[in-house]
């Protein structure tokens, strides 16, 4: 394990100076000497790979016998965390093995071993890198085939166990087929029969397992011009296809071909029989996924042509460049110049191929492997890199998403829209959207771009911007809107004690001046005031908060520092559950001009504790906010509240586990220095308070984790009243179920289930006993049973 | 064992590390003061223009993460925006991303620039400059529509 972290050592040395090597031991400079010569093998260089690697190999196996266990340390791990090099280090292990038989077969065991270890801690997409560098190690001589045949016999079995989740069988399926592009060709030389069996196994497990689960993970709900696969069945296609071209495949790179005469004197080991580790309550699958294409050979008809959708080339570019955005994510000009490196660039149209694969981790359901604005820059730096042809293909990519924008789920639109806005996608001819009702997904879209543009510079630069026949779709002028500004309004009931307040604000009135002013307002609902006031009283709260924040309209801190102060007021008006919905109501309708200004306004309230995450979701599903429903800022809002949420949880339960293990540490350094053991009562007087703390902290945990859980029981209560109610009204008038606004809701609903997948699972006897019953409508019940198949 | 290890390669980071720059008016030794540096969630964020806004700054950094507070930097002498400001986020992570991401890509058509910040204290909202702006455009030659035409010192020649 390397000493040297990166970048977080507190140890004092100054900063602006290269990191000043401490006198560390020679060993751990040679390690890393290792290391670095090892990872840098297969970059560009002015000599060949071949005989890179050949000296590596000189020089490795000069020092095997004082670093050999570094060695195969460093080894392994490149096998597991960069496989985009996969053949590079396999060529490398090869030229090891042979010149030293054993050191070959102590690999295979390392190999093995980390495999097992990955397997147990549910490290699932490493395990299957290592599968492959195996399988890999067969065309390498230091593997005999028929073992490695053995191994996939002992994978493919897997489907047939009882009682276990598809996602297991799936994983251990995806590693067998996914290997055979590397060495489907040498295995079935050596072991047609057995592979012809594995392959029939494979086809018949592929027919009967189920895909109720994709629905709910495809990018585009429209199968032209490129249906979008289950990973599985894509892959199996591709691997069909490989069989028929008898093993044939020419894409990748393979160095130990150039030492064959080398290699084939060299000893093989077999692999020791493996047995999948049984499937556990702790084991966690990957989850299922979609294949997202949106090229083919047309879409570059000058270039070279495009490996078809099932060609075994398709798989092995994708994963190489996913593979490489996950190694550099952190550093967008190495990410980029490393997928533009990517061999075979003059025989594969590569641009096209980044893009593709860019666009289909940003659209990936449940989530994007990283940050999304990571996406938009790492584009930026493919665009500084290759001026005069990526950008082209990036603005054809834009330019075909938007033209397919009435298929596209609607979590993935607001990605592209978030997206969109740095790439000038208004500089298209965007005219057809002019021509359709503004709740379809085109004229929706550029809305709210525009409007997701404004946030970013100006209304009136919009304004000028936009032709006027676009001016429908112009955001509206983000100004705020004052119901007692006007004199003509001086009739609205509170309009006196709005004045009163005002005045009473710019003389920096104090909480309790502002309560006294506030007692004079009548309450228009009830009849019982219960002397103090302080019953929920709608006018009460509209006028306060009207007032204030009209005033502190003119940016975000000046409406921040008002609900700082005021929060007492704020606090005792909203004290109920019908007073919290009652100031967000009138938040909304102050700045319903001002999307953004709602949401920093609600994140502000929820993190002051006015108002609480379950009032939030109840507003957002209140009939005053059907109108904005399906805006992006509406779910923007819901998804951040559920954030808070999980975090204020993940929060309070850290603190938990840390006090519980202050507490222990005290029992430690108590029982290690018990020298005088006559005072017990002093031994419970210490553990005292830190008990006290934690039965304090248990009681807030499980308070918020129930309050975790009625925040999503509310959510979905309320969609499935609002599907119901929907799809109730098509029904009893005969019109199409199938509208924009359905479409939206019902995504918005699947959106939930998988922004949020892993907490909703804790509560899936709860959602299927009392929310998603079998009498619920089927459109409805689909989305529980699609979610519920992701795991099963 | 060998599955916890990583590589030097994997774990470069050259985006979120500190920066050659240090704010001479801190208070407190070096050592403290890149304790802050490493350890902070503010970032200090350059170039803006002066008719850059608070809810523009939210906008662009909100999507590295939910933002704590802006601070916008002021001339001292006018109280107007002065072309940089303070983006201070609830977790390191958020910030981190910011700084890989954010820094160096365009607000208002100008390239912005982001630095770690050891905390925002009363008294750093406002311009270091003579005039009352930031140092920078203090002395510069050049032009620059966004940020007050020419240098201060070229101004008053």
């Amino acid at each position: 394990m390397s000493r040297r972290r990166h970048s977080d050592d507190s140890d004092g040395e100054s900063p602006g100076q290269p990191h000043k090597r401490r006198r560390t031991s020679e060993p751990s400079e040679i390690e890393e000497r290792l290391e670095s010569l090892i990872c840098r093998v297969g970059e560009k260089s002015n000599s060949s790979l071949e005989s890179n690697l050949e000296g590596l190999a000189g020089v490795l196996e000069a020092d095997l016998p004082n670093y050999k266990s570094k060695i195969l340390r460093i080894l392994c791990t490149v096998a597991r965390l960069l496989p985009e090099k996969l053949t590079v280090y396999t060529t490398l292990v090869g030229l090891l093995n042979a010149r030293n038989y054993n050191f070959g077969g102590e690999f295979v065991e390392a190999m093995i071993r980390q495999l097992k270890e990955c397997l147990k801690v549910n490290m699932y997409n490493e395990a299957v890198h290592l599968v492959r560098f195996l399988s890999d190690l067969v065309n390498c001589h230091v593997i005999a085939a028929p073992s490695m045949v053995a191994m996939f016999e002992n994978f493919v079995s897997v489907t047939q166990e009882e009682d276990v989740p598809q996602v297991r069988c799936d994983w251990y399926m995806f590693a067998f087929l996914s290997s055979l592009p590397w060495v489907g060709k040498e295995l079935y030389e050596k072991k047609d029969a057995e592979m012809d069996r594995l392959l029939s196994q494979t086809e018949s497990y592929l027919k009967r397992r189920q895909k109720i689960h994709v629905p709910m993970l495809q990018v585009w709900t429209a199968d032209k011009p490129h249906p979008q696969e289950e990973y599985l069945d894509c892959l199996w296609s591709q691997i069909q296809k490989l069989k028929k071209d008898r093993w044939q495949e020419r894409h990748i790179l393979r160095p130990y071909l150039a030492f064959d005469s080398v290699l084939c004197e060299a000893l093989q080991h077999n692999l020791p029989p493996f047995t999948p580790p049984p499937h556990t309550e702790d084991s966690v699958y990957p989850m299922p996924r979609v294949i997202f294409r949106m090229f083919d050979y047309t879409d570059d008809p000058e270039g070279p042509v495009m490996p078809g959708s099932h060609s075994v080339e398709r798989f092995v570019i994708e994963e190489n460049l996913h593979c490489i955005i996950k190694s550099h994510w952190k550093e967008r000009k190495t990410c980029a110049a490393q997928l533009l490196s990517y061999p075979g660039n003059n025989k594969i149209p590569l641009n096209y191929h980044i893009v593709e694969v860019i666009f289909a981790e940003l659209f990936q359901l449940p989530s994007p492997p990283h940050i999304e604005v990571m996406y938009t820059t790492l584009l930026i730096e493919l665009c500084k890199l290759q001026p005069g042809s990526l950008p082209q293909v990036l603005a054809q990519a834009t330019e075909m998403l938007y033209m397919r924008l009435d298929t596209m789920n609607t979590t993935c639109v607001d990605r592209l829209n978030a997206f969109a806005k740095s790439h000038h996608i208004l500089s298209f001819d965007r005219s057809d959207c002019l021509t359709q009702d503004l709740e379809k997904p085109k004229p929706k879209f550029v809305r709210e771009v525009l409007e997701k543009c404004m946030r970013l510079s100006y209304h009136q630069r919009i304004i000028d911007i936009v032709p006027a026949s676009f001016s429908v779709l112009s955001p509206a002028n983000p100004v705020c809107i004052y119901k007692y500004g006007d004199e003509s309004n001086r009739s609205l009931p509170g309009y006196t004690v709005a004045l009163c307040l005002t005045i009473a604000i710019k003389n920096k009135a104090s909480n309790d001046e502002i309560f006294s002013i506030l007692k004079d307002v009548p309450n228009p609902n009830q009849d019982d005031d219960d002397g103090e006031g302080f019953t929920f009283n709608p006018l009460k709260i509209e006028v306060f908060v009207q007032t204030l924040l009209h005033l502190a309209a003119k940016s975000f801190s000046h409406s921040f520092s008002a609900l700082a102060k005021f929060h007492e007021v704020f606090k005792t008006l909203a004290e109920s559950d019908e007073g919290k919905l009652h100031v967000l109501r009138v938040v909304y309708e102050v700045w319903k001009n001002h999307p953004q200004m709602i949401a920093v306004l609600v994140d502000k309230m929820i993190r002051t504790q006015i108002v609480d995450c379950a009032a939030v979701a109840n507003w957002i599903f209140s009939s005053e906010l059907a109108h904005d429903f399906t805006r992006f800022y509406i779910w923007e809002i819901l998804h951040s509240t559920i954030r808070k949420m999980n975090k204020h949880v993940l929060k309070i339960h850290k603190e938990l586990e840390e006090t519980k293990a202050r507490l222990a540490r005290q029992h430690k350094r108590r029982d290690s220095d018990d020298d005088d053991d006559d005072d017990d009562r002093s031994t419970d007087r210490e553990d005292g308070p830190l008990e006290e703390q934690i039965e304090r902290l248990q009681e807030k945990v499980e308070s918020a984790q129930s309050e975790q859980k009625n925040l999503f029981l509310v959510i979905f209560q309320r969609f499935i009243m609002l599907l119901t109610e929907h799809l109730v009204r098509c029904e009893t008038g005969g019109i199409d179920v199938f509208t924009p606004w359905y479409k939206s809701c019902i995504e918005r609903l699947q959106q939930i289930f998988l922004q949020h997948h892993q907490i909703i699972q804790q509560y899936m006897v709860t959602l299927e006993n009392l929310l998603f019953t079998a009498e619920l409508d089927h459109h409805i019940l689909a989305v529980f049973q699609q979610f519920c198949a992701l795991q099963a | 064992m060998s599955s916890g290890g990583t590589l030097s390669i994997l774990r470069s980071d050259s985006y979120a590390e500190l920066s050659q720059y240090r704010d001479q008016h801190f208070r407190g030794t070096r050592y403290d003061q890149e304790r802050l540096l490493r350890k902070s969630c503010t970032l200090y964020v350059g170039n803006l223009s002066f008719y850059t806004t608070e809810e523009q700054i939210h906008e662009l950094f909100g999507k590295s993460g939910d933002i704590k507070k802006v601070i916008m930097g002021l001339d001292k002498v006018k109280k107007t925006a002065c072309g940089f400001c303070f983006v201070e986020y609830y977790a390191r992570g958020d910030a981190e991303n910011a700084m890989r991401y954010i820094n160096g890509t365009r607000l208002d058509d100008r390239i912005i620039r982001t630095d770690w910040d050891a905390g925002f204290k009363e008294g750093r909202q406002y311009g270091r400059g003579r005039s009352g702006g930031q140092v920078r455009d203090e002395y510069r030659q050049d032009y620059d529509a966004g940020r007050g035409g020419y240098g201060k010192t070229v101004q008053c020649q």
